[in-house]
């Protein structure tokens, strides 16, 4: 092949590779964030989340159909794109919200593993609501006659490389999109946990929430507000998952949900830098080992990473130490 | 007993004898009823029971029933084997099933074949392409022997095999121009088999492989997969795979990553839910379908009047498939017409002596594995968001 020839080409497909893998290590990023913060503060794997973006998702698709916005271009069209955020954000944080409240909250004091049971009922229902808004007749649906077929998202960001039409490697809009989204998201939500009074009670809740509620804090917001911050972020994730693959179906939040929880195991599950860290080094393994090895021994390699990982630090690439729960 | 009232009990008793002397003979078909394929196996059974209605619901006196079956599940949103095999094993528990129509997806074949064989039930496939489930010598070594467990014949289908459609397709690319190919198939029966097939033929004529992948079909893009393919530059990229197996997502990606190449796929992207899935700006103008027969709109005589009646009837145009799914039922309906007894034996014999018939794809036979004779196939290009006619192939 050409590739083993020219020792330049050789390098602009490695980092074409290693761009690729970024962006798609960052959106499991944000959504192995919204894993680990629920993981942080009541120990329970919340297997609803990755559908959850799925809806997120849906709703998206369904704003682009209703405003018509795959015809505006320029300002409109980022002014699209920042709506589309903030409501598929706003939506996703108070679905969120609303499963704690209705699913989660009443269990908190019962076995850890009813609640693990309820959050995968609730992971079937929110794709079963997803495969029914798929059947909405509307022109963004298909008119809605194949329900649980895979949805075309319009390309509302283009593919056009930024480097220029003639650079040997691409770095387009979309790509940008999802530095530009995720980067200041992360800051942000690091900060919040760092230094606000919120971000302060969410640790103690999480060190031990019996202490944290005789200290005068109020648990039960605390973990509210958890979730309500993972959803937002997970509804981010959401919209730029649609925008970056331009397709969505009701399924896809198991596999985007598998990967981000990977992706929080292996950085350490209840650690934000470690869901980071393990966002990123899966999607560039992915893109690595697709490139490199073949396509066909992905997930084993991405998998095996995993297994070694956990063998040498049972508690993750970045995580405190390991406790015993689910 | 009064017998002012044994009279009328009499009469009943004999009346529903009457009634029963012919009795009951369902026909099953096992199609993947979940999931993007429903649009298509959606006139699959609209073309079953229209064959069905032509007879009148009924054949000598026994009243023909049909039960649409669903062998996918949401979870795969695809064939799924489990609900392959129940569907099998309710078919043969049934006494009255006398006729099996299925599968679309040549892996859910392999899964039931071997067991309706045991039971001696017939079953025609309107969609199974895969060469190995007939052809000895074309799959695994031990194909098609174990699908076969009692050594006769009880599968046959009705559309042409991937020996003859890998074959054409590399033809056509070659027709077309193509020197270099990249390969990528779904590792499923059919998605693998195909993509085998096109390897071969095109080592025999000369098109340089630059690359064969199997890909994994649920992840979220293939992006990784796509640079690598842009930097080898080949004329063209062939899937071995199916709108389920995320055809459209790889066009996508190829396209956005600024893959030139023309892009092959076989009939399991022969549906309007893979030019919905891709986008139609990703496949205009670079897209070349290949199918096992032709397109409503290319057919003659009894064809082109089943699109007609179709059309009349449903107020849409079938998919590729629903002529298959008519043309498997007729089939079936002309052999328990034929049978001597109408039952299991008997009509797996009339359906294995079928000669020259008079079928809405022209005239022809079942061959001795079952295959049908029909060799006509056709390649398609995306124009527009949608499929038109190019040519017939292997002609």
């Amino acid at each position: 092949m050409a590739m083993e020839s020219q020792p330049s080409m050789w390098v602009d497909v490695f980092m074409q590779q290693l761009t690729t893998g970024l962006s798609n290590g960052m959106i499991i990023a944000l959504i192995a964030i919204g894993y680990t913060m629920v993981y942080g503060i009541i120990e329970l794997i919340n297997f609803a989340h990755g559908d959850l973006c799925t809806l997120g998702s849906f709703l998206a698709l369904t704003l682009v159909g209703l405003l018509g916005m795959d015809a505006w271009t320029g300002l409109p069209g980022v002014g699209g794109v920042v709506l589309l955020l903030v409501s598929c954000a706003l939506f996703c944080a108070s679905l969120n919200w609303v499963i704690d409240r209705v699913f989660y909250r009443p269990l908190r004091q019962a076995p850890k593993l009813t609640l693990l049971v309820s959050a995968i009922g609730c992971s079937f229902i929110l794709v079963n609501v997803a495969l029914f808004w798929g059947g909405i007749p509307m022109e963004v649906f298909g008119g809605g006659v194949a329900a649980a077929a895979p949805k075309d998202f319009p390309a509302l960001v283009s593919d056009e490389n930024l480097l220029g039409a003639t650079a040997k490697m691409s770095f387009t809009m979309s790509d940008l999109l999802v530095v530009c989204v995720t980067l200041p998201l992360m800051v942000a939500l690091t900060m919040l946990i760092r230094f606000t009074r919120l971000g302060k009670a969410m640790r103690a809740v999480a060190q031990n929430p019996t202490a944290a509620s005789l200290m005068g804090i109020d648990v039960d917001r605390v973990i509210g507000a958890t979730f309500l911050i993972g959803g937002a972020i997970g509804g981010f994730a959401s919209v730029i998952y649609a925008l970056y693959n331009n397709t969505i179906s009701f399924q896809m939040g198991y596999r985007t949900g598998m990967d981000a929880f990977t992706a929080a195991v292996l950085g350490g599950i209840g650690s934000m830098p470690g869901a980071v860290v393990g966002g990123l080094l899966i999607g560039v393994a992915r893109a690595l080992s697709d490139g490199y090895i073949e396509a066909r021994w992905t997930n084993s390699v991405v998998f095996g990473i995993l297994i070694l990982t956990l063998v040498f630090r049972p508690s993750g690439l970045l995580g405190a130490k390991l406790r015993d729960k689910v | 007993m009064n017998k002012r009232f044994l009279a009328p009990i009499a009469s009943l008793l004999l009346a529903s004898f009457a009634m029963a002397e012919g009795g009951t003979l369902k026909i099953i078909s096992s199609l993947p009823r979940t999931g993007s394929s429903n649009a298509q196996t959606t006139t699959m059974v609209n073309g079953i029971k229209m064959a069905i209605d032509e007879v009148g619901g009924q054949i000598d006196g026994f009243t023909l029933e049909y039960e649409d079956m669903d062998d996918a599940s949401p979870q795969r949103g695809n064939w799924d084997a489990s609900i392959e095999a129940q569907n099998a094993n309710k078919a043969v528990r049934d006494e009255q099933v006398i006729g099996y129509i299925g599968t679309y997806n040549s892996g859910a074949a392999k899964i039931s074949m071997p067991i309706l064989n045991k039971a001696g039930l017939v079953m025609i496939s309107p969609g199974n392409t895969a060469a190995g489930l007939t052809k000895p010598g074309l799959g695994e070594a031990n194909e098609p022997r174990i699908y076969r467990p009692t050594g006769k014949v009880t599968y046959f289908r009705v559309v042409p095999a991937d020996d003859l459609q890998g074959r054409v397709a590399a033809d056509w690319s070659k027709e077309l121009g193509c020197k270099s190919v990249y390969l990528l198939d779904d590792r499923e029966l059919y998605g693998k088999g195909i993509a085998d097939v096109f390897e071969k033929r095109s080592k025999e004529i000369g098109i340089t492989i630059l690359g064969r992948e199997g890909v994994d079909s649920k992840a979220s893009n293939y992006k990784a997969l796509a640079n690598k393919i842009k930097a080898a530059n080949p004329d063209l990229v062939y899937y071995g795979g199916t709108t389920q197996t995320n055809a459209g997502q790889i066009a996508k990606d190829l396209r956005s990553v600024g893959v030139e190449a023309k892009f092959m796929v076989p009939d399991g992207c022969f549906e309007n839910a893979f030019i919905e899935a891709a986008g139609p700006s990703n496949l205009n103008g670079k897209t070349y379908v290949t199918f096992g027969g032709l397109p409503a709109n290319q057919l003659t005589g009894r064809g082109a009047e089943f699109c007609k009646a179709y059309v009349s009837k449903y107020g849409t145009e079938p998919e590729a498939y629903a002529l298959y799914g008519y043309e498997a039922a007729r089939v079936l309906l002309d052999a328990i017409k034929r049978a001597k007894t109408k039952d299991r034996p008997g009509i797996l014999a009339a359906v294995a002596a079928t000669k020259d018939f008079d079928g809405a794809l022209g005239r022809w036979s079942f061959d001795e594995n079952g295959d049908t004779t029909a060799k006509i196939l056709s390649g398609q290009t995306v124009e527009n968001g949608e499929f038109k006619f190019a040519k017939v192939l292997g002609q």
